[in-house]
């Protein structure tokens, strides 16, 4: 790398001109990606809508299979992963190393008890046999010729719940790649970026989440005996 | 392969050798000289597929291949050229190479990124290669369900893995384009007075990010129907196969806009540099680009025509189909009247960007007659719609591609291409192209279906002039991969602006330096400022 | 040996609507070709370099020309949407006096069966000048009803009807083909309309059929399956009369009403509970994976001819059927 190559810095990379400009361009890009993820789960949200708008008996029933108590509190345990990753951040901004790692730590513990629980309703449905395209397949309460319509509830279940797990695991990761960094003492406050973005993504997946849970778990109880 | 002068200056292709320098490259001129490589392999591999169904064509009978292996042709001719070829092709090579150069800056904003892109690229190519070699698939590139999830027996999961692996390769492109033009514009390079390349791109980008996500999600279903057999399209447990047509072609047609629109901006800059003028009506230009992005998304009904689809919603997408059709009209006739008193010259590039524009008219406007429900009942899934979007894609896009890489390869490699063997092939192409497709027009409206093994016997005709056709045109592009490649070695050296060209690259080295420019420039005129270019001129002698 | 044509041959009623709309298509298509081409042609000599000095003087046009070269092209694609739209209205809606028959598609074949109970394979043979409204159901993928000389086509899709309706205008042999990928055979499924004078089609019909007409046979599996324990003609049993229902619109337990067409016999068959009928228990079984497509139209036109004559309903294009104001139970979605 000749010409005059400048002195690189992790704040101030050559193909920028201040470091304001480059965090600017890592937020625009975090939030870029994140418009992306709008759109990847929209189209599974589009499909939850079309089939909910043509099967909305089955879908009520087929929701209230789901443990709402068990949803609730994973949702809980998912908000309170997103305090901390504020948290996180914030001690990004004032510079305290020891406390980015110990809120990142925290972040990573509840998101995964977070698929704990994840995992162990999946077992749940699985003992319930409500694991779609399996010849076992019965929901109580629906009718022979409706099961086919529930088995579409669960594969939208699944497929969604799925996606947004895997989202989380990929959020783990990253956690996981940002507390060894943070341990080495690679953020301060004049360059916490990577807590700053990866937050973003955490609080995006946080959101899906939201979405989901009401979609999902909590579709015409009240409607339901 | 560098001459004596170019040696003795330092620059991108001599700053660093070996292999790690280029596979661990952060230089987006080098990232874009291996997506160069990468695509035009997936080309070659695409085009003799393509080679093997216009000769099996030639006789009405299935006689050269088996129905199972021509099925799997086709389909894997689309899969390579779309995804593989078209869709990364100018943005991953020109894009990269020039849009940080054009607005003055030293890279894109994520240059980790986009040597990620191009991995992803390459292994997304790899898997569905691996497909093809291990038996290919043969679902056409459309993988309409219930064929694909349920009945067919190819490698449909692997091959669409690859295609939604290079999905992500597009997605992150089109993001470090966007970041790269909010954020890392040099001082005076407002918006209008970027290039129209980079307009044409920003709207692509705008695209790659909002409608490849859909096309991720939908092969995530199409897998998890076909390896899980969850349902979704499955219509025995009431789910519907045209949900998937409305999923795919939801990202498919504003994917035909990202193969079609850096080509228009390749257009604009040649006909502007070989006319000594600036584009007419440049800021329509820009807003027509823009506005082909967003009308294009919300036409996608207009392939579910007979699909089932209800009238209305046939209405509404014929109706929005025609409002799309506008902004590239608009783009045809000010291309057109930026000739008017334009100073003319005939190089290569402008033959391409000229060929562009006719092909591109014929093109279009056949897409009118699709549009019209009432024409499109009869032409739909026909060789009507195989030679439409041929028109556009390789009569539009390809000679845009080709243009661009006649126009910026001295820039890119210090070197001239050789001017009359340049005009031949491009000559050769232009009517090779016309030959292969505008008999598959009449064939179309005559009833032959696309995606046809064997035909009725008072096709064959037609089928031979296309097939002839196609011969020529595979002569055209063999003869510039000679020439570019002798014209490493043995192409006359190249000035850093041998068209006298606007616009920040050409103010570089030819090749560039490393880091692009010496200096951050201070942008302190509009785009096509030919006055000012000259004067410069004249002033340095 | 094939006759080199350059245009189909328009054999219905359809086709030289449709030819019309293409020639002005054409028409403007080459108005605007040779317009950017002579420009371009034009230009490029006129306007040829003739010094390596020369610069243009820069043009500064107010948005005339813009707005003229914008607002035009859409008028007359406005047009073209327009006229392509009512042409797409007329072949979406068969005349009441259309005569039906039945098309099943599957890899790799047509399966055609008329009322009277004539079974083709890969062949069609109607009259001339008479209406032909065609309902169609896939056996597997999705296939795709083409008659290039009657310039129709249809999508036919696996878990719905789907219909098509043409009146062919020439007596003659015409392609059939299928036009949505399918598989392997997918250029095999491929046959001949054949359209006849109406005293050779009626000689025709009587020529075949030993086994029944479609009603016939439907009635026979509707013996077979035991459908008439419950549907009973004195409304004494546990399902609903289904005598003289085909066409009338049906109110359905807990509010709302469909309209009683052929994809609403079709969905009761295969999904009972999708809509019980008003003041009716859900205890119909279903019969999913128990009947074919062809045994499915062949108790359809049994239980229409129970009821007034056919095509006093829209055409069924996988379409809902007539708009339900109902609450949540029962709201369940037609077959489409």
């Amino acid at each position: 790398m000749a010409d005059h190559a400048p002195t690189e810095t992790l704040a101030l990379r050559v193909q920028f001109d201040t470091e304001a400009q480059q965090k600017d361009a890592a937020t625009l890009g975090m939030w870029l990606f994140l418009v992306t993820e709008i759109m990847f789960f929209g189209g599974m949200f589009a499909v939850y809508t079309i089939y909910r708008s043509w099967y909305p008996d089955v879908f009520a029933i087929a929701s209230s299979s789901l443990n709402q108590i068990i949803g609730a509190l994973n949702t809980g345990v998912l908000l309170l992963s997103s305090f901390t990753m504020v948290m996180a951040v914030r001690a990004g901004q004032l510079g305290q190393r020891k406390a980015i790692v110990i809120f990142l730590i925290l972040t990573l513990l509840f998101g995964g008890i977070f698929l704990g629980v994840k995992a162990y309703e999946w077992n749940q449905k699985f003992e319930e046999h409500h694991i779609p395209g399996q010849a076992a397949f019965h929901l109580d309460g629906v009718l022979p010729g409706d099961q086919g319509h529930a088995q579409l509830f669960f594969s939208i279940y699944f497929a969604m719940t799925g996606l947004h797990a895997l989202h989380m695991v990929i959020g783990v990761g990253i956690l996981l790649i940002l507390i060894v960094q943070a341990r080495k003492g690679r953020f301060s406050a004049s360059y916490y970026t990577p807590v700053d973005v990866a937050g973003l993504y955490w609080h995006f997946v946080d959101i899906i989440w939201i979405f989901l849970f009401p979609l999902l778990y909590l579709i015409d109880r009240h409607l339901v005996k | 392969m560098i001459t004596a002068a170019a040696q003795e200056r330092e620059h991108y292709l001599n700053a660093s050798y070996g292999l790690k320098s280029w596979l661990l490259t952060k230089d987006h001129k080098r990232i874009g000289l291996l997506y160069l490589a990468t695509i035009t392999l997936f080309f070659f591999i695409g085009g003799a597929f393509a080679t093997l169904i216009r000769v099996e064509l030639l006789t009405p009978q299935g006689d050269l291949v088996s129905s199972e292996t021509y099925n799997k042709l086709f389909t894997m001719h689309g899969v390579m050229m779309i995804f593989f070829f078209l869709i990364p092709s100018i943005p991953a090579v020109l894009g990269n190479f020039f849009l940080p150069m054009m607005i003055g800056a030293r890279d894109l904003a994520f240059p980790k990124l986009n040597l990620l892109s191009w991995y992803l690229l390459v292994v997304g190519g790899l898997f569905s290669l691996y497909a093809m070699l291990a038996g290919g698939v043969d679902t056409g590139w459309t993988f309409y369900t219930p064929y694909s999830t349920t009945y067919s027996n190819g490698y449909v999961v692997a091959t669409a893995l690859g295609i939604f692996i290079a999905g992500f390769s597009s997605i992150l492109t089109g993001l470090n384009f966007i970041v790269t033009i909010h954020r890392m514009r040099a001082p005076g390079m407002t918006w209008f007075r970027m290039p129209l390349f980079v307009w044409a791109h920003y709207a692509t980008s705008l695209i790659q990010v909002l409608g490849t996500p859909v096309l991720a999600v939908t092969i995530v279903l199409l897998f998890l129907e076909r390896v899980l057999h969850l349902g979704i399209f499955d219509p025995a447990r009431g789910g519907d196969p045209v949900l998937f047509q409305h999923l795919f072609w939801f990202y498919s047609h504003p994917a035909v806009y990202i193969m079609v629109l850096p080509s228009m901006g390749v257009v604009s800059e040649i006909i502007s540099t070989f006319s000594r003028k600036a584009i007419f009506g440049y800021r329509i230009v820009a807003f027509s680009s823009v506005a082909i992005a967003v009308l294009g998304f919300l036409v996608w009904g207009h392939h579910l025509f007979v699909s089932g689809q209800s009238l209305y919603a046939g209405m509404v997408f014929s109706f929005l189909s025609y409002f799309v059709a506008i902004p590239s009209a608009i783009k045809v006739f000010n291309w057109t009247a930026t000739l008017y008193k334009g100073s003319i010259s005939f190089q290569t590039p402008m033959l391409y960007a000229l060929g562009f524009i006719g092909l591109f008219t014929i093109g279009g406007l056949t897409g009118l007659f699709v549009a019209a429900l009432g024409i499109d009942i009869h032409v739909t899934d026909t060789y009507f719609v195989v030679a439409h979007f041929h028109y556009i894609m390789v009569g539009g896009a390809l000679m845009g591609y080709l243009g661009g890489m006649h126009f910026w390869w001295p820039k890119m490699t210090g070197r001239m291409y050789p001017e009359g063997w340049a005009k031949l092939s491009a000559l050769v192409i232009f009517l090779g192209f016309n030959l292969t497709f505008f008999p598959q027009f009449i064939l179309g409206y005559l009833g032959m279906p696309r995606r046809y093994h064997a035909y009725p016997e008072e096709f064959q005709v037609l089928n031979v002039l296309s097939t002839a056709g196609a011969s020529v045109l595979a002569v055209g592009y063999m003869i510039p991969m000679i020439y570019f490649i002798w014209s490493l070695r043995y192409g006359k050296v190249a000035p850093a602006n041998p068209w006298g060209a606007t616009g920040l690259e050409w103010k570089t080295s030819s090749p560039p330096p490393v880091h692009n420019f010496e200096e951050t420039p201070v942008v302190t005129h509009g785009a096509y400022d030919y006055a000012s270019l000259m004067a410069e001129e004249v002033e340095v002698g | 040996m094939g006759k080199f044509q350059l245009f189909p041959v328009q054999a219905s009623t359809l086709a030289p609507e449709v030819d019309h709309l293409l020639y002005f298509l054409l028409a403007v298509t080459v108005f605007f070709t040779v317009l950017i081409f002579g420009a371009i042609f034009y230009f490029a000599i006129k306007y040829r370099r003739r010094s390596e000095n020369e610069l243009p003087h820069v043009q500064h046009t107010g948005y005339t020309l813009e707005i003229l070269w914008s607002v035009i092209p859409f008028g007359i694609t406005m047009v073209m949407f327009t006229w392509g739209a009512s042409i797409f209205f007329t072949a979406s809606k068969p005349p009441n006096n259309a005569i039906q028959i039945y098309a099943v598609g599957k890899q790799w074949m047509w399966k055609l069966e008329h009322l009277e109970g004539q079974r083709e394979i890969n062949e069609l043979h109607i009259p001339v000048n008479t209406p032909v409204r065609l309902t169609m159901a896939s056996e597997d993928v999705i296939h795709s009803f083409f008659v290039p000389a009657f310039r129709t086509k249809q999508d036919v899709v696996p878990g719905r009807y789907s219909t098509t309706w043409f009146t062919a205008t020439k007596p003659g042999k015409y392609h059939l083909f299928c036009a949505e990928y399918c598989g392997t055979n997918h250029s095999g499924m491929i046959g001949w309309v054949y359209v006849m004078e109406p005293m050779a089609y009626q000689n025709w019909l009587s020529g075949g059929a030993a086994e029944g007409s479609m009603a016939e046979n439907g009635k026979k599996l509707f013996e077979q399956l035991a459908c008439n324990n419950c549907h009973k003609e004195d409304n004494s049993g546990r399902g609903p009369n289904l005598v003289g229902v085909f066409g009338k619109q049906v109110q359905l337990a807990g509010g709302g009403t469909v309209t009683a067409d052929e994809a609403y016999f079709r969905e009761s068959i295969l999904q009972p509970q999708a809509k019980i009928v008003s003041g009716f228990e859900p205890v119909m079984p279903t019969f999913q994976g128990l009947v074919t497509e062809e045994q499915l139209v062949q108790l359809v036109e049994y239980v229409k001819s129970l009821g007034p004559k056919p095509g006093t309903g829209p055409v069924d294009n996988g379409q809902k059927p007539a708009p339900k104001k109902s609450s949540n139970a029962g709201s369940t979605p037609a077959n489409r």
